[in-house]
């Protein structure tokens, strides 16, 4: 059985690699050739990275025994506690976006 | 027609027919990233066939369009190597190998051409014919390292060699001998090339198919 590459692309320079998808092939070489072509062939990518997925180590289990609430973002709206704040400091108007909605 | 149109049709045939030799894979290659990769490459031949017929075009008063599928197929000259019908893959690999250790060759003496446009084109055709190389060598490689695929490569290659040899002109071939006989560590036989200006069977047949849907419109047809 060949192994899997995982296929991470750039589009633009300076952005981050993102998982593009994987390539089966015996070795890098092919896995190169056959990356350049999927996910090359039309300008979408600057660059790629090629990671064996046997390489790669991943972490799924995110014990929360005590449902830590208030570590979490959600249910917090920052945009609503943000506009509180503009109002009790007399900068609303002042605010990205001009005039208040 | 001058020598420099001719010259340019024959390169522009042989990318053309490559090209769509090749995509007769597509769908059925031995596995689905080959499939992409092979299919690829092929849709780059066509691309190259397409600038070669445009500069002969230019010359000619004419289209690339009309050069590519107007003609009759005793007019065109591709190497008979490139009219073969679609062969098995080790075939198929050695084919294409065999081709882009010649088409290799031939881009090399076309870049230091004294006519810019050509030079040009051949540069151009060269930066993405690398990775067809590439692409050949690491299959050549991988069918050499095992017992079966070396004697599956060696089989197709004596069985292609003549033809082969018939992509380039004659002082090129001792240089195509050579790096063919470097990569597979052995001699290759003394043998008649089958040049360019033989049509095989196969050509009608291709063209046939290839020319189907414009001869299916009227002439002018705008797609």
């Amino acid at each position: 059985m060949s192994p899997v590459f995982e296929v991470f692309r750039q589009e633009r320079k300076g952005q981050p690699f993102q998982h593009a998808g994987s390539v089966t092939a015996p070795n890098e070489t092919f896995a190169e050739i056959y990356a350049r072509e999927q996910y090359g062939r039309r300008q979408e990518s600057v660059a790629l990275w090629l990671v064996l997925r046997e390489a790669l180590s991943q972490i799924s289990e995110f014990p929360d025994e005590f449902e830590m609430k208030y570590r979490r973002v959600d249910g917090y709206s920052i945009k609503a506690r943000l506009r509180e704040a503009r109002e009790k400091a007399g900068t609303l108007e002042m605010a990205p976006g001009g005039e208040p909605e | 027609m001058s020598d420099r149109t001719d010259l340019l049709l024959a390169i522009a045939d042989d990318e053309l027919f490559l090209g769509w030799r090749n995509s007769e894979w597509t769908g059925i290659a031995p596995f689905l990233e080959e499939d992409v990769a092979f299919s690829s490459i092929a849709q780059n031949e066509i691309g190259h066939a397409r600038a070669l017929y445009e500069l002969a075009a230019a010359e000619l008063g004419t289209t690339a369009d009309e050069l590519a599928f107007d003609r009759k197929p005793a007019d065109y000259r591709c190497a008979p190597l490139v009219q073969l019908r679609r062969l098995e893959w080790a075939r198929t690999i050695a084919r294409h190998w065999l081709y882009e250790t010649a088409d290799e060759i031939r881009l090399e003496a076309l870049k230091s051409s004294d006519d810019a446009e050509i030079a040009g084109v051949a540069a151009k055709m060269d930066r993405e014919e690398a990775y067809h190389r590439m692409h050949a060598e690491m299959w050549v490689a991988r069918l050499l390292s095992s017992e079966e695929g070396r004697a599956r490569l060696h089989e197709a290659v004596d069985e292609l060699w003549p033809y082969a040899l018939g992509v380039l002109d004659d002082e090129l071939r001792p240089e195509l001998q050579r790096r063919a006989e470097e990569r597979l560590g052995r001699p290759l036989p003394d043998v008649e090339p089958v040049s360019r200006g033989v049509h095989e069977a196969e050509l009608a047949e291709l063209w046939e198919e290839m020319t189907m849907v414009r001869r299916s419109a009227p002439s002018g047809a705008q797609w």
